[in-house]
């Protein structure tokens, strides 16, 4: 008997029967609905018979674009199951008053507001940020590939390795319920015993391998792939944001790496890094973290604030207003973001002069971010401003941001942080920024380069649905935080005494509310668009009158990008061409040089979930084999020398003259 | 100046009218807070106001269906423009710097108070009264080591006497806050944090944890009485006549994790548990306590946990 | 809007005679030196942060044995000795590729893979002795840190190792091609990075430990 049992240890680790979710309705429910609905899409996926299809276009893919689209649907996915999160607190905390306890005990309530926040950061803003700059970036700069193809479709799949393992710790165990930067002690053994903080440790350095990969690859594309005579300041602002951000990326999350390796040595070995006995410090942790947190918020905002500037500048016909000022603002912010990280924790008593400098380098940065407001009012300033969804957006987003903005120079005055430190005034304010900045402009850019992605535009009636759905929902889900902020109300509360309280939680709780209809509209534009797609057709490849080099090519673009490499001489290179009368060529093709798919990425994110897995339920023997697998497969794939293919002159000049015949057909 | 302070005072009584806690405080320290919020606010809505209604305005006036307005396809730059832009903020993040840099040492929790509230410096010989706060898993302890008393979730001070904490906290960090007194401060485990505050009304007002700190986090919170002289006896004396005495064996059970913890009294605390606990020497054969150590400077180990601290609070303008 | 695109791009002859596309086949310059530069440097942060813990962490002994009582500067003499050599015969082993000179060059490689593996031997007999004495990683921050300074660049040796015989089986197997030497010239890199972070190491961890 006691054999057995070993055996049962050896293989399963501590994962026991006990850690399946079965006596927990809430996630029994979800858990049964999430399964139907998986099992309904692999049966509709074999009943058109599409794996054969998925496998060789999409998942084996090292096409950027694909990559890029993928990254997306990742995002949204995601999006859902971090938005479930979001509407749960909501509503736990607009009835957990005086005698009522809530729907959620803490240890629930706990995770969700950990996942929500790992879920929304990690899995849903990385990936769709990472995913926008993957489709558009290499367009813009006239590439057809991003530097290193397979190292992409690599870090695509770990990235979606790490969002697996966050999902299955809502059935198979539980996740940290330690707040999503998990801070020690709280996150040490001694303190949090259970898998949580190990699914936390594992899906973020597991997803942190793609980001850090995929961070390198598309500097390197910036660097050395653009068009010839694309110099640094003729660049679409776009692509500065993502050159920026990737600097950003490969400088800061070595830094998050390290931390999560320390922490996990803590938690696995014994060690005494952040623990409080025999000379550990937790507070370092708390600085490292940061050092990785604050440039990882400027990571999701600066690519963001490239998008703004492309859409304003299209839709408002005009160039967009200082773009050299825009670039130094950029530069600026990314190097300042450095210099700022102390100001999340001042409470720690870090004595007046270090605050107060913190204080005052996080209020210089709003200064470049002041300036790049400006720059967009004076785009649209005798402009021809369309009122298309995208641009709504970005009205949206500058009355939005500016008041988070001035909410997070206020929490930049260390003494009045004192005050609002922790406070649901601190969770209203980066909402405020991060949703009226982040996700307005990701939807913006969603609105704004979908055409090209599918050759066809979005519905607009249900993309103002969407829209005013979620800016009205999100007023109402975030003013009253501030307010409930200056009433003393600290954050992660799971009940509450006071029932004058209650109805500003009510009325945010509403505000959820509306941005799930907001939700709900954005995917029924996707659908509607879907069936109305031969009516929003773009044939043109330029529909909204874009500036930027991937207007120049069809909609969807071909594999290649461009037949051949365009040549540039000024900044909105396009709209050059376009002014010059440029005459597509139609003949005289040449093969393409292009990179072949290939399995591995796939394979190697697989065998990371596995062994992440394995480490998180402490199941050695399946760790070592997973690892060494993982090792194999990788040292494997450098023996395959052959990744490169031509694609004929012939195929490309039936790919163009099918164009040419198109866009005769529509003039 | 007229102009700002006309435009300061409505927006000022808007703010403290409503009778949120953080806006409408009860004590000094918070109140000084509270202004600079005011202040900053109040700076920055002169970039603020502007940029939303030219947003507004511009998105409107410029539509594309206007065919009445100016268009100027070309236009993309202007010097004095991108001069204005630039330094307008500059010159307001100037001023609030200054007023950053100036606030940021003036109300530095560390440091001893100068005044009772505004016009009222610190009378001469008045000691602060010193209580010793630690966050238990998931509860509030408060030692009074003057008189000799501790309390769970219960804290009073006399109105108008500085009052000096002394934080810590036992297992994980938390944040030791009571908004209508002054702002918080993190309790931090092998760590003593300060906190120099004054309460100048009467009466009953909410303290909590401000920094999650696991499952009993949300009961974590107690009531701070600020009383008269004669009532802080009062209280006092209702603590010692509860008896029992606060020793390591009993501050060993009460440091085990529970949660909604009713108020208790001590009559007695045993001396010196705070730097124990602080040193996590409680139980002095524990593995994690600071014993005094081989290393040349291992003399003062003892006060090992607050070093870090005290080093930096040394570095504070007296 | 759209049909504006369409009648410039379809409309009449330029003003001027502006190229803009290049009708010649294009090649981007290869990126993959640049990559891995950028990836060391990611690289040489995750040390800086080990660094930094190190730097916070390296006098908590915790009433453990001490820095100056745990490192023995003599192995260490030898184990330094050992790693810059290795960077320099990898120096041979390139210049030898940059002649095409096939055999003194896996030569010269496999005189660095022997190199790179008596340092990690001698290291892992540091680690087994302190371990032994009941200085292990666990004792105390200082040596939590210690442990995870140098057992991270240990690693880093390893797996440089481990790269290194697998490129030598791929330039046996397809020769001094384009790609190998690109590889090669990575490892190299690698290779002189490591004992770039292993003075940083020898001197903040190891001599500095040992002054009192």
């Amino acid at each position: 008997m006691s054999d057995h049992l070993d055996l049962t240890k050896l293989i399963f680790g501590r994962l026991t029967l006990q850690e399946l979710p079965l006596h927990v309705p809430i996630v029994l429910g979800t858990f049964v609905v999430v399964m139907l609905g998986a099992i309904a899409l692999l049966a509709v996926i074999t009943y058109y018979r599409l794996w054969g299809y998925l496998w060789r276009e999409w998942f084996t893919s090292i096409d950027h674009k694909k990559i890029g689209i993928m990254y997306m649907i990742l995002g949204i996915v995601m999006l859902l199951r971090g938005f479930s999160d979001a509407i749960m607190m909501r509503a736990q905390q607009a009835i957990a008053f005086g005698d009522s306890a809530g729907y959620l005990p803490p240890e629930h309530y706990d995770q969700i507001f950990t996942a929500h926040g790992v879920i929304m950061i990690f899995f849903v803003a990385m990936p769709m940020v990472t995913g926008m700059m993957n489709f558009v970036m290499p367009l813009q700069i006239g590439a057809r590939d991003v530097a290193f193809p397979f190292l992409n479709n690599f870090s695509f799949w770990m990235t979606v390795a790490g969002a697996m393992l966050v999902m299955s710790s809502l059935f198979i165990g539980e996740f940290a319920r330690t707040g999503w930067l998990a801070y020690p002690p709280l996150s040490d053994i001694a303190s949090s015993p259970d898998a949580g903080v190990d699914y936390y440790i594992w899906s973020l350095q597991i997803a942190g391998v793609g980001t850090l990969l995929s961070g390198i690859n598309l500097l390197v594309t910036i660097v050395k792939m653009r068009a010839p005579g694309m110099t640094l300041m003729k660049m679409p602002i776009f692509t500065w944001t993502a050159l920026c951000t990737n600097v950003l990326i490969v400088a800061a999350f070595p830094v998050l790496t390290a931390v999560l390796a320390m922490l996990a040595l803590d938690r696995y070995v014994g060690t005494n890094f952040f623990t409080t006995e025999l000379g550990g410090n937790a507070m370092m942790y708390v600085n490292l973290i940061w050092i990785w947190g604050h440039p990882e918020v400027y990571i999701l905002v600066l690519p963001v604030f490239g998008i703004f500037s492309e859409v304003t500048s299209t839709f408002s016909r005009k160039p967009l207003f200082g773009y050299a000022s825009m670039v130094y603002a950029t530069v600026v912010i990314t190097v300042l973001s450095y210099l700022v990280w102390l100001h999340h924790f001042f409470t720690m008593g870090s004595g007046a002069s270090v605050n107060s400098f913190f204080g005052i380098t996080t209020m210089i940065i709003s200064i470049p971010t002041g300036a790049k407001i400006f720059n967009w009012l004076f785009t649209m300033y005798r402009g021809r401003v369309a009122f298309e969804v995208p641009m709504m957006w970005t009205v949206a987003f500058m009355v939005t941001f500016v008041i988070g903005g001035m909410t997070g120079v206020m929490l930049a005055v260390p003494p009045a942080d004192f005050s609002l430190h922790n406070s649901l005034f601190l969770i209203a304010h980066f909402h405020n920024v991060i949703i009226g900045g982040v996700v307005f402009g990701l939807f913006a850019g969603i609105n704004y380069w979908f055409p090209k992605a599918f050759g066809y535009k979005l519905d607009p009636f249900w993309g103002k649905c969407s829209f005013w759905f979620w800016v009205v929902g999100f007023y109402f889900a975030f003013m009253p935080l501030y307010w409930l902020g200056f009433m003393g109300v600290t954050r992660r509360l799971s009940h509450f005494d006071d029932p004058s309280l209650q109805i500003w939680f009510q009325i945010a709780a509403f505000g959820a509310f509306l941005i799930l209809l907001g939700i709900i509209s954005m995917l029924m534009q996707f659908w509607v668009s879907f069936r109305r797609r031969h009516e929003l057709r773009d044939v043109t490849g330029d529909p909204w009158g874009g500036r930027t080099l991937e207007w120049s090519t069809s909609s969807p673009p071909p594999q290649y990008n461009f037949a051949f490499t365009p040549q540039v001489h000024e900044g909105d290179a396009w709209w050059q061409m376009k002014q010059h009368r440029y005459r597509r060529p139609t003949d005289g093709f040449l093969p393409i040089h292009m990179p072949l798919n290939t399995p591995a990425g796939i394979l190697l994110g697989g065998i990371s979930f596995v062994f992440g897995f394995a480490m998180i339920w402490y199941m050695w023997p399946l760790a070592a084999l997973s690892f060494i697998a993982l090792l194999a497969v990788a040292i494997g794939h450098t023996f395959n020398y052959h990744r490169e293919y031509y694609i004929p002159a012939d195929e490309v000049h039936r790919v163009e003259a099918s164009r040419t015949e198109l866009l005769a057909n529509h003039v | 100046m007229k102009a700002l302070r006309g435009l300061l005072l409505p927006m000022a009584a808007l703010l403290t009218g409503c009778s949120t806690v953080v806006m409408s405080p009860s004590g000094d320290l918070a109140l000084q807070q509270r202004n600079l919020i005011i202040t900053s606010t109040l700076l920055m809505m002169i970039i603020i106001v502007p940029v939303i209604v030219l947003t507004l305005l511009f998105a409107w006036h410029y539509r594309a269906s206007n065919k009445k307005a100016t268009y100027d396809p070309e236009w993309s730059h202007s010097t004095m423009l991108e001069l204005l832009i630039w330094s307008a903020p500059l010159l307001i993040i100037i001023a609030l710097g200054a007023v950053t840099w100036v606030s940021t040492h003036k109300l530095d929790p560390f440091r001893p108070l100068e005044r009772l509230s505004y016009g009222r410096p610190v009378p001469a010989g008045v000691e602060p009264l010193t209580v010793e706060v630690v966050a238990l898993d998931w509860k509030w302890l408060f030692i009074y080591p003057e008189q000799g008393i501790a309390t769970v979730n219960e804290l009073a001070a006399p109105v108008d006497r500085p009052i000096r904490f002394k934080i810590t906290a036992s297992t994980v960090m938390n944040s030791f806050f009571i908004p209508a007194l002054a702002g918080q401060i993190y309790a931090m485990p092998g760590m003593e944090t300060k906190l120099q505050a004054v309460i100048n009304k009467p009466g009953e007002f909410q303290g909590f944890s401000a920094n999650y700190s696991g499952e009993g986090f949300s009961g974590m919170h107690f009531l701070f009485h600020g009383v008269s002289e004669e009532a802080f006896a009062k209280w006092v004396q209702l603590a010692k006549a509860g008896g029992g005495t606060l020793d390591r064996e009993t501050y060993v059970k009460l440091a085990e994790p529970s949660q909604n913890d009713p108020v208790r009294r001590f009559a007695g605390v045993e001396p010196g548990l705070f730097l124990a606990i602080v040193t996590h020497c409680v139980q002095p054969d524990s593995p994690s306590c600071m014993k005094p150590m081989k290393t040349p400077g291992g003399a003062n180990e003892a006060a090992k946990g607050t070093e870090g601290m005290q080093a930096m609070s040394m570095t504070h303008p007296r | 809007m759209s049909d504006t695109s369409i009648t410039m791009s379809a409309g009449g002859g330029s003003p001027e005679a502006l190229s803009f596309h290049v009708a010649a086949d294009y090649h981007p310059e290869n990126g993959t030196l640049l990559g891995f530069w950028v990836y060391l440097m990611s690289d040489c942060l995750i040390f800086a942060c080990l660094f930094a813990a190190y730097g916070v962490l390296g006098r908590e002994f915790a009433g453990g044995p001490t820095a100056a009582e745990v490192l023995e500067l003599p192995t260490v003499a030898v184990n330094t000795t050992l790693l810059l050599l290795s960077s320099i015969t990898y120096g041979f082993a390139v210049l030898e590729m940059q002649r095409d000179r096939q055999n003194p060059m896996m030569v010269w490689l496999a005189v660095t893979g022997l190199l790179g593996a008596g340092f990690i031997t001698l290291e892992l007999r540091e680690f087994a002795h302190l371990i032994s004495i009941g200085a292990g990683p666990q004792r105390s921050a200082f040596l939590s840190s210690f442990f995870t300074l140098v057992g991270t660049h240990g690693l880093h040796v390893s797996s440089g190792i481990l790269w290194l015989i697998v490129l030598m089986v791929q330039v046996s197997k397809k020769g001094l091609i384009s790609a190998n030497k690109r590889r090669l010239m990575c490892l190299s890199m690698f290779w002189h990075f490591l004992d770039l972070v292993w003075v940083g190491v020898f001197s903040f961890v190891y001599l500095m430990g040992v002054l009192p």
